[in-house]
């Protein structure tokens, strides 16, 4: 179990970026960097985490950063890891750092290819549900009844789930987290950096400007997001499924908090019809009890 | 000496350069040659690794994501396997990874078609890759070898294609002459991982790639425009040792062939050329004096060599397998920037039609008579047959 204590006070991946104030994936990527520690390389596609370097020749990040293009993150990192195996280079750490378009979309068939072979790296996709760097069109990882510019009544499709689409890969370990517990997620990061092959990681990251909730408030959206089941903390190793965080006492339903007081955090949910609502607290519910079959429970 | 495909030339020259890793996805008719690279990996006899990749786009970013951490890489496609590659070919390019990567030329569909044409990798050209044609197995194998000595030179520092014609030359066995591996190795040193512009290292840590703007990016592309320039020098001198080397005769940015004193000029590439250079033999016997220049690197184009050695030609035939819509043949629009004198444009072998000795021939005599007639600077579709023949 890590505590706040047991992160490294070393800084890898540095404040005066070009993050939006209150962005969920710079500061998961700092946090994740604690974890990983120097001998990392990250890679880095096209999306918000690009932007958020900076102009060159100036870079937030002390450990190598390899920028690709939107779909390439999986193949990218394939290719370092083969790099480094033929130069007898080890100890290096290699690490994906997606957002959900180039995760769920565009890049879902590299990162599929990857994870049939198995490739070992760590992949970690930042999901802010939407082309946020873009400025907020809908991705198939955007929930329904979420507004963007895109779907400015409201997407009607449900948000695809990717972490089962991995699970179904037969990974060595999947794992799903939330930017507002970095504790939960650095616990993550640490398993998945012990393993060999390939590991991956679903971050929830809520995003101030995409989800319209103002900046101070991104722990308490990511919190509510987890509370009232909408985002379930789980891991999966070995064909068994653990909740982790709050997540453990979700599974009855009336410890769950009602599924409107976070929507009603969010602008991008704003004016929602009742049965709208309804629907998605339904979609909750069946969520859970697919979950409860999982667990065994 | 053995007995070998062009596709195989190629994998033989990939196992003498030691490339290091492999990521391939198939297509035909590039398939031979990663087969072989993986039969020799297997067994054995090649130390690589092989990226059995789900797409040429991933197989070009794993070649970038290895050369960056100082691996030789290789990779080979055609048509459409390239040009859905294409993204990542120019962020080779862009991104100046010395990666080395085999096309084997194909038409583009739609209709289907597996036959040779040379639009897939002239569609490429701005990417900054050096571009080279083969026209031989030979050919094929010793441009593998000689493609990395120029990629990794610390003058280039640029990727480097290479194409061979779909079947004609890809899937036709000839005799071929194995680069030993000692000759490889005197001609081709190790890859110099601290010369490489891109190089991650936790050690030494560079964020490469983030955003650039454009107080900075016209300088940066000048260092790659810089490096073709000095690229020309480069390529002849690979050319050069590895003549040398092999005791072949090695062409680095043209070949020429019979030029010098010729009427009548024939500009090809590719495959053809060696049916070229028959047709040119049999109009030197009926007492026309008819030459060939054959395009052997695309980019940096040789476009002072070629006017160089058709300066004294009555007729420049430029004959292209290829096409630029609504522009031209795309060999003859860029050759004729470099002529005084306007050439003939001949648009051949389109979709893998044959381009045979008579048709060089006719083409040769056709280009004299046009340039007699005082008819210049015309663009021909070369043996059109109409759809109801």
């Amino acid at each position: 179990m890590i505590t706040l204590k047991d992160l490294p006070v070393e800084e890898y991946y540095l404040p005066g970026n070009a993050a939006c104030s209150g962005c969920a994936s710079a500061l998961s990527t700092r946090i994740a960097l604690k974890i990983l520690g120097p001998k990392t390389i990250v890679v880095i596609p096209a999306c918000c985490a690009s932007v958020i370097q900076g102009y060159y020749p100036k870079s937030p990040s002390k450990v190598p950063i390899m920028n690709t293009a939107f779909a390439a993150t999986a193949a990218t990192a394939s290719g370092i890891v083969a790099g480094l195996e033929v130069k007898g280079r080890k100890g290096i750490t290699v690490m994906g750092w997606a957002g959900d378009g180039g995760t769920a979309d565009i890049g879902i068939q590299a990162l599929s290819g990857a994870a049939e072979r198995n490739e070992d790296f760590i992949y970690i996709c930042y999901d802010n549900e939407a082309y946020m760097n873009t400025g907020t069109q809908s991705s198939s990882a955007t929930p329904r009844g979420a507004k963007t510019t895109t779907a400015v009544m409201g997407k009607g499709e449900r948000k695809k789930d990717v972490p089962e689409i991995m699970i179904a890969h037969d990974l060595p370990y999947v794992a799903t987290a939330c930017a507002a517990y970095p504790l939960d997620f650095a616990e993550k990061v640490s398993k998945a950096m012990k393993l060999k092959g390939l590991k991956y990681i679903h971050l929830l990251s809520p995003c101030p400007p995409g989800w319209r909730f103002p900046t101070e408030k991104m722990v308490e959206v990511g919190k509510a997001a987890v509370m009232t089941g909408a985002w379930i903390l789980y891991e999966w190793e070995g064909g068994k499924y653990t909740l982790t965080g709050p997540s453990k006492g979700l599974i009855d339903k009336a410890k769950r908090r009602p599924l409107k007081e976070y929507l009603a955090m969010q602008g991008r949910f704003s004016k929602i019809p009742e049965a709208e609502v309804e629907a998605l607290q339904r979609d909750v519910d069946s969520k859970w009890e697919a979950m409860k079959k999982k667990l065994g429970a | 000496m053995i007995i070998a495909t062009g596709n195989h030339a190629v994998s033989y020259g990939v196992r003498a350069a030691r490339a290091e890793v492999i990521a391939a996805y198939p297509i035909t008719p590039q398939t031979q040659i990663i087969e072989k690279l993986a039969e020799l990996i297997q067994s054995g006899e090649m130390r690589a690794k092989y990226i059995r990749v789900e797409s040429e786009h991933s197989a070009m970013s794993a070649c970038i994501g290895a050369e960056a951490c100082g691996a030789r890489t290789f990779t080979a496609t055609s048509s459409h396997g390239l040009a859905y590659m294409s993204e990542m070919v120019f962020w080779a390019g862009m991104g100046r990874f010395p990666i080395v990567m085999a096309v084997v030329n194909r038409t583009l569909a739609p209709p289907w078609s597996i036959w040779n044409e040379h639009t897939d990798m002239l569609a490429q050209r701005d990417s900054g890759w050096i571009m080279m044609m083969c026209g031989s197995a030979q050919e094929a194998h010793d441009t593998t070898v000689m493609a990395y000595r120029i990629a990794e030179d610390e003058r280039v520092l640029q990727p480097v294609m290479f194409g061979l014609d779909a079947f004609s030359l890809s899937h036709t066995a000839e005799n071929l002459e194995l680069i030993d591996q000692e000759v490889a190795d005197g001609f081709l040193p190790p890859l110099n991982p601290e010369s490489l512009p891109v190089y991650m290292d936790p050690d030494n840590p560079v964020t490469f790639g983030n955003l650039l703007g454009p107080d900075k990016m016209m300088e940066f592309r000048h260092l790659i425009k810089e490096a073709f320039g000095r690229a020309k020098g480069v390529i002849e001198e690979a050319a050069k040792d590895l003549s040398n080397a092999t005791g072949r005769k090695q062409h680095g940015l043209i070949e020429d062939y019979r030029s010098s004193d010729a009427e009548v000029v024939i500009l090809a590439m590719g495959a053809s050329s060696g049916d070229c250079k028959d047709a040119v033999d049999i109009l030197r016997d009926e007492g026309i004096k008819a030459g060939m220049v054959r395009v052997k690197t695309i980019r940096p184009f040789p476009g002072e060599e070629i006017a160089s050695s058709v300066r004294g030609a009555k007729a420049v035939a430029i004959v292209d397998r290829d096409y630029s819509y609504g522009f031209g043949g795309i060999i003859g629009r860029e050759a004729a920037s470099y002529l005084s004198k306007k050439p003939l444009n001949y648009i051949a072998g389109i979709g893998g039609r044959d381009i045979t000795v008579e048709d060089f021939r006719k083409i040769a005599e056709d280009a004299l008579a046009s340039a007699e007639r005082g008819e210049l600077g015309i663009e021909k579709w070369w043996g059109m047959r109409g759809f109801e023949g």
